[in-house]
Formats: C-alpha cells, structure tokens, sequence
C-alpha cells in the first residue's frame, strides 16, 4: 500500500531555495510537503560544500553553507514542513480538476493543488566510473547502492572508493560475500577514523582483500561480470575477481525525469515568467538554479526572491478569490502570530 | 604573463598566457581548453578539474593538499603527477608549465 498526502504545495527539492520556499509560503498559511532523493536537507549547500563560506547571502558578512542550511531548518520550523527524504520525484500529472497527482520512486503519492520544482541542478545521483563497458553490467553486477544485502550473498564483491560509503559497506557485505576485495588507488582512507581500523583488522585477519590500485577494466559475459582489472601503482595488472562491484564515486546532479512531465525547458532548465515564476503549466512553478530567463542569476539570493513572489502566485491557485494583504514580519501581528513570535 | 601549455587528449597542444594569481583552472576556462569541466566552479567539490602535470613539472608545482587529495579519489586515471587544476594558482615561476588533460574527467 502506498502513502497518499494531501496538501496545498509539493515543494521538488530541499535546497535552500526549496527550503525559503516554505517560509514564503507559510505565511500566507500554505502547507508543504518537501522531497528530495538525498538523506538530509541543504541541496548543493550540503552535499559540495558544507564548511565553505558563503560571502553573499544578504545581511550575513559571511556564513558557512551548512551553517545557511541549519539556519533556514530553524526559520521554517514554525510551518511544520513535512520532508519526505531518499525518493525522487517520477510522475507529476495533472488531473481532471486542475490538481496534481505526484509519485516517488518510494511509492509515497502526493494530491497537491501546486508543485514548485526546487530542483536546483536535478537530482544529486551516484557518479558512473569512466570505466569502458560499465553501462553493460550496471543492474545486474554492478551497483551503485545496496537495497538488499541478501543480493551479495556468496558473491565475489569488489568495492571501490575510499570514502565512507565504501568502507561502510565493506564493513557490512563482508560476512556474506564469498570473497571481498577493497580497491582503492591509494592507501589512505577519508573515512571514519574507526571504519578505517575495522577494514585494517579484517585485512590484517585474512578476511578481505585490499587492493590499491584503478579499476581500468571489466571482464565478464553479457550482462555478468567476472573479474575487474585493477592496475596497481607499479603499472602491473590484478585481476580481481568480481561478481559483484559497488563503485562509490561520489555524487553528481542530474536533470533526472523532470524532463518528461510535460514542461517546456530551454538546455535542461525550466523556463519561467519572472513575475510568478511559473512555468508553462499553470499551477507548477520552478524556482532557484532550475529555472531560466532572461538575466538570470544561479545565485541563493536569487532563488529566496523567486520564492517570495512564487508564493503570492501560488496563494491565488489555492485560496481563489481571498485578497492577500501585503504585510511585514516586523509589524503585522498576523505574521508574527504565524511565526510563533511572543 | 607566465605561458601555460595545455595538452587535450588527442589534440593540438595549446599555449596561453595565464594571468598571475588566477587559478590553472580558470586559465584553461577562458581560453576554452576542451575536457577541463570545472562543474563545481573551482571549489574542490567535483573533480572534473583533473590534470596531469608534466613530470618535470612536478617537483616545482607540488603535491595536492590533503582536500585535494580527497577530492582526487573521484577523478579518473589518477597519477602520479595528478592535481586538480583549480587548486594550483598562477605564479611567476609557472612560466612553461605544462600540462595535459585526461581524455575523461568521471
Ligand atoms: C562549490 C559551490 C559554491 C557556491 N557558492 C555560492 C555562493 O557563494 N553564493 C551563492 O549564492 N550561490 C553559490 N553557489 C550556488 C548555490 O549553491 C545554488 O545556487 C543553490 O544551491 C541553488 O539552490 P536550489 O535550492 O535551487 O538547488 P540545489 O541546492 O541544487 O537543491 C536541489 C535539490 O533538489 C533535489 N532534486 C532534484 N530533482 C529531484 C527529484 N526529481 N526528486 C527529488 N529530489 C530532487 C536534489 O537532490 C537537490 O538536493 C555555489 C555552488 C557550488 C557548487
Ligand atoms: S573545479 Fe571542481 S574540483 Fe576543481
């Protein structure tokens, strides 16, 4: 059985654009529910450059990105936001009443009378190794993920990375697997310090292999692989056998489906008016780095000023007819009972 | 100017003047050095950056530091002589470096 939530907006994205959004929103009493295929919010923020400082974000000389992030999570939490974290959004329709049905590849369902796509540069998805006939195998050996662990079973597994995902999942596949090789091309790990000594135990007990070196190529049949071949630092080549490979690279944005609900983009970016930011479908909008016209800016700031009028839009859609005063947090009573402000 | 040379996987080398205190990167940028992808804009975050500096090069630009480092786990074809090229600024002593770029950034 599946989830189904309704509610006023489905915000696509929780970065700080995605994020702004719902402040926006809140105060003109619109609910929100928030989706992103990360674990966590802050988008790029988060996941490129968390201890970076930030030097333009208006009234804050400088800040760091998930000190941003951290701070926006405090100043929506009086709206209650519903985040929905780990599922992409694949299916946005439009129903016979104007509304939209939305679904996730978690299967969680959304009844919603406005979409605000906050996708920023697309989905954040693992990165593919440049290694020559991967594609072939991906799905059936090779993985960029583990749903079932049961999967590795008895498997010759290799995993590559030197991060914490990788070591992680070493870690972990270790008891199953037939046989289980850590290739990594240098032999110092970013990961947590007390992974690291695990992974060393089990090297130093006879339990898996560390192989330092590059994957630079695959062997196997169809769709099955049998070993990969890692050339070491001496310019000789292993052959490590594999039947299983979880290659951890790192994250990188894709567009992802949003290319196939319908909306008309200009070079992968959703084009947008600059009074609303809607897009050419009435109801959905695009705000932050997915959006383009003329003289756009793929700047937070930018993105946090979309919202504000986004917003005043998206209140016309859900309460038609109801006049929207303009006020000030500063003054107006109503907002600040909104925001919980004594 | 200190003159960089850029080597493109399977092409014409190409020569340019690099503005001291800019970043190898951004040298290659602006002058449209193919297969330097730079995502991340010269943050560190991405590894599309990645070069191999000429090995007599080498010893005078330096080894990465430990972000850099990291950072590199995630390029492809990593050497001995692998920086990512928006981690190493112009200075005076650069002029004739030379380096050349992977046929993919991952
Ligand atoms: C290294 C670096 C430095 C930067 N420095 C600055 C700076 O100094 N100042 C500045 O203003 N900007 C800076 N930026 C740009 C800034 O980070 C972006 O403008 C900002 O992150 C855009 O926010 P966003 O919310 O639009 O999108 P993002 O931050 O990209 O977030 C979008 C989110 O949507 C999710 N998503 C996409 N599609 C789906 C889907 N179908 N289903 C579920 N989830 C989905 C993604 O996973 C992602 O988490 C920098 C960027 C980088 C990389
Ligand atoms: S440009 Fe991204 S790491 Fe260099």
């Amino acid at each position: 059985m599946s989830e189904v939530h309704t509610t006023d907006v489905v915000i696509i994205g929780a970065g700080p654009v995605g994020l702004f959004a719902v402040f926006e929103l809140g105060l003109l009493d619109l609910k929100a529910h928030v989706i992103d295929i990360l674990d966590r919010p802050g988008g790029q923020c988060t996941e490129l450059y968390p201890e970076k400082p930030i030097y333009d974000i208006p009234g804050h000389p400088v800040v760091g990105a998930q000190q941003l992030v951290d701070n926006l999570m405090m100043q929506i939490r009086p709206f209650g936001p519903t985040f929905h974290f780990s599922q992409q959004v694949e299916t946005v329709e439009r129903l016979e009443d104007g509304t939209f049905r939305l679904s996730t590849d978690a299967g969680t369902e959304f009844h919603t009378k406005v979409v605000v796509i906050a996708a920023g540069g697309g989905s954040f998805q693992p990165k593919r190794p440049p290694v020559p006939g991967i594609e072939a195998y991906e799905g059936s050996s090779v993985f960029y993920a583990v749903r079932k662990i049961e999967a590795f079973r008895g498997e010759d597994v290799v995993i590559v990375g030197g991060g914490d995902s990788a070591l992680d999942w070493t870690l972990a596949l270790q008891p199953v697997a037939r046989r289980l090789a850590l290739v990594h091309r240098r032999d110092d790990f970013r990961g947590a310090p007390h992974s690291v000594e695990k992974m060393r135990e089990l090297v130093a007990a006879g339990a898996i292999d560390l192989v330092i070196g590059q994957v630079g190529e695959l062997e196997g049949e169809g769709q099955t692989l049998a070993a990969a071949l890692v050339k070491t630092a001496d310019g000789t080549v292993k052959r490590v056998p594999a039947t299983r490979m979880l290659p951890f690279f790192g994250l990188t944005m894709k567009l992802g489906p949003i290319a196939d609900w319908g909306i008309h983009l200009h070079e992968n970016l959703i084009a947008v008016d600059t009074e609303k930011f809607e897009t050419s479908e009435k109801g959905i909008f695009a705000i932050g780095d997915i959006n383009t016209y003329p003289g756009k800016l793929k700047l937070i700031l930018s993105g946090f000023h979309e919202g504000a009028l986004m917003a005043q839009a998206a209140k016309r859609i859900v309460d038609p007819g109801k006049r929207v005063v303009f006020q000030y947090t500063t003054s107006s009573t109503a907002l600040q009972r909104k925001l919980g402000v004594q | 100017m200190p003159k960089i040379t850029f080597i493109p996987y399977r092409q014409e080398e190409i020569v340019v003047d690099a503005e001291i205190g800019a970043t190898v990167m951004e040298t290659a940028v602006r002058n449209g050095v193919p297969g330097i992808e730079a995502e991340c804009g010269g943050a560190c975050a991405c590894a599309t950056c990645h070069v191999w500096v000429d090995p007599s090069w080498y010893p005078k630009v330096g080894a990465p530091q430990p972000m850099e480092e990291d950072m590199l786990d995630f390029a492809w074809d990593v050497r001995a002589t692998s920086r990512l090229s928006c981690q190493m600024k112009v200075t005076e002593e650069m002029d004739g470096l030379i380096v050349e770029v992977p046929e993919r950034q991952a």
